[in-house]
């Protein structure tokens, strides 16, 4: 099944809860000429996670290694919705229907429109259920 | 030797050390005070008659207040590192010299060295005893001997690599940090076979980690600057508690609140009498290290061993009225695989004036998912295993990769912030 081309690498990074860890890993990436599409912070007491969406997740990778980090891939998916009031609501109900979970989720809005990435407990199922609706998945050949 | 030789050696050695003492004029008085004469000791048992010496005795006699040798006969100085208070000064004839440099032989020629190794020395060379101390022993033995000292991690591999050397002596932490390194370089120190590993205490799990990334098989090293310095006791080639030379340290386990004698298999302050020190010769000195005498023989045939030290008496925290060794903490990080090899311990006082202690660890990249809801339940199995072995609620910190302190000499990874309000 060609579903994998969809699923698509983020990076997370380790991060401790103190002033300047996002400028050294914001720093970092400037350096590599990585350019972030959308990330998002989660944390839990005293310490969080970097999530952040790439077009150069490896050179990004070898590089927050490089500088001491904790780093890893984490598998998802990213779906491009309708840049208006509803577009949110119409991806959410289908998976909901579909019966998969949403473990976390963030978003950005650019010229090309808004794009929803999602960490599900299913990508496969997800995938199929996104594809059968008609919308419109990102494929992972979009970041290098 | 037949125990009886033995015991027959030590009490007249322990006589002699009386009659040495008696040129010290701290002992001089204590003795008179406590009306004590050398011929009041008629057995090994009767050493309990005699007083303890404490490490505060030797700081109020500094500098050289309990030499017992006009100050010409001490060819050398040593002082203890001062970590816990003003330097003690030690002295050594020359006599000493040769009976120290002959215990760490000794220790060195039962982990299986001989002329034909390379050993590479890589402690602190100055005023402390591990540096000259090993080294005098390994040229006793004849072996090729690098005086390599601390610091440069990645000259100290290239040394290793390019002279083929094939034991080892530092403390545990910096074995650590040298492996880490090493593995950095990508070299997996082909030669090296022994490790020797002392001046702060170390897990069986830290252990079984130095022989898993060092290739070596490990064994602990135990001494302290007031009994010479290092060489005091070993471990043997069944890594399974540490032998004393008996000829040369009389022994005895107390308990470190009431100074009451302690049987084999009971955990308590390690005191030592040695028996063959000329310039500054001491009578039961507390070592304020912990440990046990071992009931059961040694399959190496070798006289009687003690447990592997877990800890000092005054490093004892006690927290929320429980009593806990750094060596506790230490072991129960070591047994978690996604636990990194540093840690740090905090003890601070909260508002409501409780203890609270935090600890800090690093988790190991190959651990990492990426997932916070991962790295929350591994901080929740690190609380649930320190609770288990202390008997205590602590907070657990995950820190980045790299960033605690990594020590080179003795570490100090005990912060008690609990005076400072």
């Amino acid at each position: 099944m060609a579903a994998n081309e969809y699923i698509i690498r983020q990076i997370s990074v380790f991060s401790e809860n103190r002033p300047g860890r996002l400028a050294a890993i914001a720093h970092a990436l400037e350096e590599e000429r990585v350019n972030i599409f959308a990330f998002s912070i989660a944390e839990a007491s005293g310490f969080g996670v970097v999530r952040a969406l790439v077009d150069h997740p490896a050179r990004a990778h070898e590089r927050l290694t490089k500088d001491g980090f904790n780093v890893a891939f984490t598998d998802v998916i990213a779906v491009r919705m309708r840049d208006e009031p509803g577009g949110l609501y119409e991806v959410a109900r289908l998976l909901g229907e579909a019966g998969i979970n949403i473990e976390y989720s963030y978003a950005y809005s650019g010229p090309d429109g808004a794009v929803l990435i999602l960490r599900v407990d299913r990508p496969e199922a997800a995938i199929a259920a996104i594809t059968a609706a008609g919308k419109e998945l990102i494929p992972s050949s979009a970041f290098a | 030797m037949r125990p009886a030789d033995l015991e027959a050696l030590q009490l007249r050695r322990l006589r002699e050390t009386l009659e040495r003492v008696g040129n010290v004029p701290f002992y001089r008085e204590l003795l008179a005070r406590e009306g004590i004469r050398p011929g009041d000791i008629r057995t090994l048992d009767d050493v309990r008659k005699l007083p303890f010496t404490e490490k505060q005795d030797l700081r109020d006699g500094y500098p050289f207040g309990f030499f017992a040798v006009p100050r010409a006969q001490v060819v050398r100085i040593h002082t203890t590192s001062g970590t816990t208070g003003k330097p003690t000064v030690v002295g050594y004839t020359a006599g000493d010299l040769d009976h120290w440099s002959d215990l760490i032989a000794r220790n060195m020629t039962m982990v299986g060295l001989t002329a034909d190794d390379v050993f590479q020395n890589s402690v602190n060379y100055g005023m402390f005893t591990g540096g000259l101390g090993f080294h005098y022993g390994a040229e006793k033995i004849g072996m090729t001997t690098v005086p390599a000292g601390t610091g440069n991690t990645r000259r100290q591999i290239e040394m290793i690599d390019d002279f083929g050397v094939t034991a080892l002596h530092c403390t545990p932490s910096y074995a650590m940090h040298l492996a880490e390194v090493a593995e950095e370089m990508g070299s997996d120190l082909p030669s090296l076979r022994v490790g020797m590993f002392g001046a702060e205490p170390w897990s069986d799990a830290t252990r079984a980690e130095l022989q898993d990334r060092l290739g070596v098989a490990a064994f602990d090293s135990y001494g302290l600057s007031e009994l010479y310095g290092p060489g005091v006791a070993f471990e043997c080639q069944e890594q399974d508690g540490l032998h004393i030379w008996h000829d040369s340290y009389l022994v005895e386990i107390v308990d470190p609140a009431t100074g009451e004698p302690l049987g084999p298999g009971e955990r308590g302050e390690l005191v030592v009498t040695p028996l063959v020190k000329e310039a500054m010769p001491l009578i039961r000195y507390r070592t304020g290290d912990i440990t046990m005498l071992l009931e059961d023989d040694c399959p190496c045939g070798r006289t009687r061993r003690v447990a592997r030290f877990s800890g000092r008496v005054d490093d004892m925290l006690i927290i929320r009225g429980i009593n806990v060794f750094p060596s506790q903490i230490e072991h129960v990080l070591m047994a978690l695989p996604e636990v990194g090899d540093q840690f740090m311990v905090y003890v601070d006082r909260d508002e409501h004036h409780l203890d609270e202690m935090t600890i800090e660890v690093e988790i190991k990249r190959q651990f990492f998912s990426g997932e916070l809801a991962d790295l929350a339940r591994l901080q929740a199995k690190i609380v649930r295993a320190l609770r288990d072995a202390l008997e205590l609620r602590t907070h657990v910190r995950l820190v980045e990769p790299g960033s605690l302190p990594r020590f080179e000499g003795k570490a100090r990874r005990v912060v008690d912030r609990r005076g400072c309000l």
